[in-house]
């Protein structure tokens, strides 16, 4: 087991075996997407109280669970990087942390989108809305502080210190909606209860997550592939690569 | 046609919704592709610098 994690951790091991695996992931993923809105925007019967506009859903709920989702990965990943030193998964981390501000990101835009038709305003100061702009506050702090302190291995330590620390955000977000009385409605799907959604709707809702899954992989694999090319560019595996390219 | 892409009277919100998502799907996909591209030059040329001294 520690032999088989060693060698998976090494770089070049990680390059080629990514390598392989990104296609597949990625076409995978456009696969799934397709079929999520096809399923979301045709298939599934309009909301009798809010119409069509419900299918943001298909964007919204993805993005936003996939914003903690990433979160928490980094966190994980700069764990392991702290307690076990392994470089690789601060390679994961960092390059969780543009993706992860994205959906955040996305997650805001599509719930103003949505929030200006359904309850007459973009934005409120609502817990969930408020606990999730923080969110976003937090993967911004992570990439500024690893810009900003030059030496790899300190900044790497300071972004997964600032990681772990605002990883208490996450169960705020998630409880947010019952701790406080909050405009934005309470959990439909993830909760013990059976969901409280049509089966309709919620199909095409996990088939986009799943997507968001599987893009949020292929394109962190991507990263993190630049990443490992960078820091190794000195070693001669790169260099002969980069000869056989160019 | 014209009724799905009226979206029941909320077409201009759900389609930005998904145009936005689409934007930033495929900026976050291509940036690494273009990355790796560049990444691949400059190490070649400080290659060949080095060579060529």
């Amino acid at each position: 087991m520690w032999a088989f994690l060693h060698r998976f951790a090494s770089p070049r091991y990680f390059y080629n075996l990514s390598g392989r695996l990104i296609p597949w992931l990625g076409w995978f993923t456009l696969l799934l997407m397709l079929a999520g809105l096809y399923l979301g925007l045709v298939w599934a019967p309009t909301d009798y109280q809010q119409g069509d506009s419900y299918r943001i859903i298909f964007v919204h709920v993805p993005s936003a669970w996939m914003s903690m989702f990433i979160y928490v990965v980094m966190a994980v990943a700069s764990a392991i990087m702290l307690v076990w030193k392994i470089k690789l998964a601060d390679v994961v981390a960092q390059s969780s942390a543009v993706v992860g501000a994205s959906f955040t990101f996305l997650a805001l835009v599509t719930g103003s989108l949505w929030g200006k038709p359904m309850w007459g305003a973009w934005w409120v100061w609502d817990a969930r809305l408020t606990s999730e702009l923080i969110l976003l506050f937090l993967y911004f702090g992570y990439m500024a502080l690893r810009a900003a302190i030059e030496d790899r291995n300190t900044a790497a330590r300071a972004g997964a210190v600032l990681s772990l620390v605002g990883v208490v955000n996450i169960p705020i977000i998630h409880y947010s909606v019952y701790w406080w009385n909050t405009l934005h409605q309470g959990a439909t799907v993830t909760k013990f209860d059976a969901p409280s959604i049509d089966v309709r709707m919620l199909i095409p809702l996990l088939v986009m997550a799943l997507a968001f899954k599987l893009y949020y992989f292929t394109t962190m694999l991507m990263s993190a592939r630049c990443e490992v090319l960078e820091r190794e560019r000195n070693n001669t595996w790169v260099q002969e690569l980069a000869e056989k390219k160019a | 046609m014209r009724e799905f892409l009226n979206m029941g009277g909320y077409a201009f919100y759900v389609w930005t919704s998904y145009a936005i998502a689409l934007v930033v799907l495929v900026a976050n996909f291509i940036a690494p592709m273009r990355r790796r591209s560049e990444l691949m030059n400059s190490i070649a040329r400080r290659l060949r610098r080095e060579r060529s001294r």
